[in-house]
């Protein structure tokens, strides 16, 4: 039980890091920190399947985007553009104002039943695999549509203009 | 296996839904303060994974499959939406040498 607290602050204490770093190659740095927190959390709640995934697909892949667009781009601190300290302050209190509605309103739900996992199997990839295979079977194929598109979109827009070059 | 699931056992759902809006409101908190567009990308990806372990917890609260399956769902989202979107950046950086938003207040007219 306290172990959930322990990453829960550290989730928090890394992802504040990660808005408030001013050079973007260490926020992309604490993002890979608070996804693997993120990751260990899906342990905590039994969702094997999704805990590989996460470590897998934002870990591996996403960040190594992130950090290779970075790299390629050859930003740090210097180029980094920063708002005027008047905008950060009203975002922050933006931000504080909606985290206090969210707030308020889960208070007045009155809800704090324990999570209490019913059936601990149920994020086996077993299970996963025959709920996904069985009901999910459509949306999976279109995601897979969604993925093609999205590489052929990603290459288009990236590839040099041959007329421009 | 039987340790790490006993050790859940006594957070209350509320403490999940307080972590998922502490993440989620930071995530906002960045998009609103930075300018780098990448940066902001990196908020929206806090946020889609806020979302996605509130999911995971509704689903291991209810017993039910399917948020799970929807998370994974999310995940091959973000990944197509993360390919496109870091394409447009570098575009957006090969004709205004930046990844400054203000610049792109041209878009306006």
């Amino acid at each position: 039980m306290n172990l959930f607290y322990l990453i829960a602050f550290l989730s928090i204490f890394f992802s504040l890091l990660v808005i408030f770093s001013k050079n973007p190659v260490y926020s992309v740095l604490y993002l890979i920190v608070t996804f693997f927190t993120f990751t260990i959390h899906y342990i905590l709640l039994n969702a094997q399947f999704l805990a590989i995934v996460n470590f897998i697909v934002y870990m591996g892949a996403i960040m190594v985007l992130f950090l290779f667009v970075l790299m390629l781009l050859n930003l740090n601190q210097d180029s980094e553009p920063m708002k005027s300290n008047l905008i950060k302050v009203v975002g922050v209190i933006a931000g504080m104002c909606l985290l206090v509605t969210l707030v308020g309103s889960v208070k007045a739900l009155n809800v704090s039943d324990p999570v209490v996992l019913k059936n601990p199997d149920i994020g086996l990839v077993k299970n996963l695999g025959k709920v996904l295979f069985n009901e999910f079977l459509l949306p999976f194929e279109v995601s897979s549509l969604l993925l093609l598109s999205a590489m052929v979109g990603a290459v288009l827009l990236a590839k040099k203009d041959p007329k421009k070059a | 296996m039987e340790t790490i699931t006993q050790s859940i056992q006594g957070v209350p759902l509320n403490h999940y839904i307080l972590f998922s809006a502490v993440i989620f409101a930071i995530g906002v908190m960045g998009v609103l303060i930075r300018r780098n567009a990448i940066v902001i990308f990196m908020s929206i990806e806090l946020m889609l994974n806020a979302v996605n372990l509130l999911l995971t917890a509704f689903s291991a609260y209810r017993g039910d499959a399917s948020g799970q399956v929807f998370v994974f769902f999310i995940m091959a989202l973000a990944a197509a939406e993360v390919a496109v979107g870091l394409a447009i950046i570098v575009m957006i950086y090969r004709n205004t040498n930046t990844t400054d938003i203000n610049v792109l207040n041209r878009l306006k007219w």
